[in-house]
């Protein structure tokens, strides 16, 4: 089960019709509005955008729970952290402190605090959509194709999709080496100590570097003997041609993003929006 | 390799037999380039394929007469859907995308794949990945074929229609076709001009199959001979070319009927293995991955006595690796209860029940992870604290049973696979299990080394061992386990001796099998017990290993 958490579905959605580079420009501009701004008006408007994009490219939340938690986890912990190490960040930046209860000597809790603090959460919230988008809607083969075609060399490209391609089997041969090795009594489980713990992968992995190593011979063989690397060049098979889709979907990350930018500049005259002046 | 002389005509199809070592996938590797540019080495002599010196091309130019079609069809698919691996040449071709699909279309359409243009390698069966495989070669319309043990990783159904694939592609394009393979009997199932044998190096034999067949080359550079040949030959029916033996469709049997019935009544036979106490019962196992989803297994019962060796067979997706799962507690059944010698053991962790079942994985080398012999085969008693005066004396007995005691201060890497594979052994019987699961334990060895593996595997089965070996190879089912329990779709279908199950047409179909060339030849005979016939033969040649 755990092989689908690497594969994209193919589902008729704009999002699926996108080209892989495209989708990954989109992906930057909006990346980099958020994380360049820290107003929340706009960071909100981009989450409800990325929401809204998620639920257009027809992801369920079945296919995604595992990473929502983790996320979820993620950020509250970054939460508490952030507080416990740097309480008085908000006034600072701010340059005001309306204080709204005291918990002990310098943890006070202030509207200033809680206005960073709940931005910078709603700035990683709103990209994780974005990358889980990318990652489940995107043909690995086309985007290795589309990374080629903007002059990486195309051995690098390929090597990504090959990654992907593979990554299951490896997988698939970790499991069964990890019950055959749980059969002869290594304990995987809680149980066990750190080291012991730590010993014992080890005796996973040495198998699995083997048997995957057995696997490269016969993979670099099947590539060798239709032409692999014969040229300087090669075309691909999943390439797909510009749409008005990726059009679409340029032009609206390239607003976002001046609006982004055109924010910061004319009205908040910084990076942060700052009500408490 | 040593002496090799020989001449391929264009449009000829010829069988390239020979043990492991023998030297026949270097020849293959010489063909296709590999030899030099992967593998280096020395060579005099002249190779010339299509009138080019094949030393002075490189890997590229000989890809474009040659095209090669690899034993592991998992690794060789290369792209992440069935249309960019049929692709994957033309890619590197620099061909335009238009011309690309159309070429990809027509190329999957000759292998009947061209529905599954857009299919992942996890959606499809070994017997599509070898047919993509041999799109994605036949695409760059090379003149020659090559197959490097095409039916190594496949089913016997899924062998026999890779065959017919092959010879349909052989008649239809008149290509020149090339097969490297241990497996001559399956392959003869569709006719072959020559066979050439290889032993040592050397060609032994270069001969059409009619011929080969009459002699005794093949015992002696160890393949196997074709069944129905061993059966007549112990009934004592004389060969000769003029009967056209080398298929059996072909084969003239009117002088055989007589001296097969008459065989039947007076072969020597084994006598059938006593009946013993039960040492794990299984009762209406049912099991699903997901709570309310397909159940992988249905309401499957049957019962493994003390001493037994008994083989499951099934397709792919039966449910064979999740009853062994079950068995060794990874999974816990949704229904039913598994009970060792009486007990239940639905509370015992894997741990504990590794004591008493052994679990061997196909490759050796998923399992071993020490560097040297002794504390590799130590490993599980190490991990479960036992002292280490008792468990140098456990390790030595491990070792002695599995003939491995020369070895005990070797580093592993310098054994032969065969004998990796009895280390593996060894490490499980160091823990003393009454019960040993083998995961297709003679996948990918020739006649001689599954020979020796299936020796051992009843010489340990002789000192009270129960077996089990999930297995698609129905030699292994014929000579050596006397009950086969065949999984279907999550269901047992059949649990009766291996005579029954390869000579009953429904059971064969269900589970991927095909029906022993023994069993076609009681038909063909006119016998009127056909599976009777096969059980004779199974019982003669169990009274020949143990004379």
């Amino acid at each position: 089960m755990k092989i689908k958490v690497f594969s994209y579905n193919t589902l008729d959605t704009p999002i699926h019709h996108m080209s892989g580079l495209s989708k990954f420009i989109c992906f930057l501009l909006l990346t980099f509005t958020v994380m360049f701004s820290y107003d929340i008006r706009v960071i909100l408007c981009m989450l409800v955008f990325s929401l809204w994009v998620l639920r257009l490219s027809q992801i369920r939340f079945s296919q995604i729970r595992l990473m929502v938690i983790y996320v979820a986890v993620f950020l509250l912990t970054n939460f508490v952290i952030s507080y416990l190490f740097a309480p008085e960040q908000g006034p600072e930046i701010y340059g005001a402190k309306h204080i709204i209860t005291v918990l002990w000597g310098r943890y006070t809790i202030t509207w200033e605090q809680l206005l960073y603090q709940g931005t910078k959460t709603m700035k990683y919230a709103s990209v994780v959509p974005l990358g889980i988008i990318f990652m489940l809607t995107t043909n690995p083969s086309e985007f290795a194709a589309a990374l080629a075609g903007v002059g990486l060399s195309y051995k690098v490209a390929y090597a990504v999709a090959l990654t992907l391609r593979y990554f299951p089997d490896v997988q698939r041969d970790y499991n069964d080496i990890s019950m055959a090795q749980q059969a002869r009594g290594l304990d995987m489980s809680k149980k066990a100590s750190l080291g012991s713990r730590f010993k014992n992968a080890l005796l996973i992995i040495i198998p699995l570097i083997f048997s995957t190593l057995d696997r490269v011979e016969s993979i670099s063989n099947a590539m060798d003997l239709r032409g692999w690397g014969k040229n300087k060049k090669r075309t691909w098979y999943a390439r797909r041609r510009f749409s008005r889709q990726d059009v679409a979907g340029i032009v609206i990350s390239v607003l976002f993003f001046a609006a982004g930018i055109l924010v910061s500049v004319f009205i908040n005259h910084s990076r942060f929006f700052n009500p408490f002046q | 390799m040593h002496d090799i002389s020989l001449d391929v005509m264009p449009g000829e199809k010829i069988l390239i037999v020979g043990p492991s070592g023998s030297g026949k996938s270097t020849l293959g590797h010489c063909l296709n380039g590999l030899i030099p540019f992967s593998y280096k080495g020395e060579h005099t002599g002249s190779l010339r394929i299509a009138g080019l010196e094949a030393s002075e091309q490189d890997v590229f130019t000989l890809s474009r007469h040659v095209g090669t079609v690899l034993q592991d069809s998992d690794g060789q698919f290369v792209g992440l859907t069935v249309g960019e691996d049929i692709a994957f040449a033309l890619e590197n071709d620099c061909m335009d995308l238009p011309q690309m699909h159309a070429r990809v279309r027509q190329a999957a359409g000759l292998v009947d794949m061209e529905p599954l243009l857009t299919s992942s390698p996890y959606e499809l069966s070994g017997g599509q990945k070898q047919r993509t495989a041999l799109a994605g070669v036949m695409i760059n319309d090379v003149d020659i074929l090559l197959f490097d043990e095409p039916l190594a990783n496949l089913d016997p159904a899924t062998g026999k229609t890779a065959i017919e694939i092959i010879d349909d592609i052989h008649k239809d394009t008149g290509k020149t076709i090339l097969i490297i393979e241990h497996r001559l009997e399956d392959v003869l199932h569709r006719p072959v001009d020559r066979v050439i044998v290889m032993q040592e190096g050397r060609i032994v034999a270069d001969l059409p199959p009619d011929v080969l067949l009459c002699g005794d080359t093949l015992q002696k550079s160890g393949i196997r001979e074709p069944l129905y040949i061993t059966a007549l030959k112990y009934a004592g029916v004389k060969m000769a070319p003029i009967l056209r033996p080398g298929g059996i469709d072909t084969i003239d049997l009117s002088a055989a009927k007589g001296a097969l019935a008459a065989w039947m009544h007076t072969a020597e036979r084994a006598a059938p293995p006593e009946l013993r106490p039960p040492i794990l019962e299984l009762r209406d196992i049912c099991f699903a991955y997901e709570p309310g989803g397909k159940a992988v297994l249905n309401h499957v019962s049957f019962t493994i006595r003390q001493g037994e060796m008994a083989a499951i067979v099934g397709r792919n997706g039966a449910g064979k690796s999740t009853l062994t799962k079950l068995l060794c507690g990874f999974e816990k059944p949704v229904q039913g209860s598994i009970r060792y010698r009486g007990e239940d053991i639905a509370g015992h962790t894997i741990r504990e029940r590794a004591e008493y079942i052994g679990l061997v994985m196909q490759n050796p080398n998923q399992m071993i992870s020490e560097a040297m012999l002794a504390e590799e085969v130590g490993l599980g008693l190490k991990l479960r604290g036992v002292p280490e005066a008792e468990r140098e004396a456990r390790v030595k007995q491990a070792l002695a049973i599995c003939g491995l005691l020369p070895f005990r201060r070797w580093p592993i890497s310098a054994l032969s696979f065969g004998q990796k594979k009895r280390v593996t052994v060894a490490s499980m019987l160091a823990l003393n299990p009454d019960i040993l699961i083998l995961d297709e334990p003679t996948a990918g060895q020739d006649f001689k080394h599954y020979t020796e593996i299936m020796r051992f595997l009843c010489e340990l089965n002789a000192k009270g061992i129960t077996v089990l070996l999930i297995t698609h190879d129905m030699h292994l089912m014929l000579e050596y386990t006397p009950r086969a329990i065949v999984l279907s779709e999550g269901e047992l279908v059949c649990d009766a001796p291996a005579s029954e199950v390869l000579t009953e047409s429904g059971v064969i179909e269900r589970a991927n099998l095909r029906e022993t060339s023994l069993y076609t030849l009681a038909q063909r005979t006119g016998l009127q017990d056909a599976a009777g016939f096969v059980q004779c033969f199974i019982d003669h040649e169990r009274w020949m290993r143990q004379q």
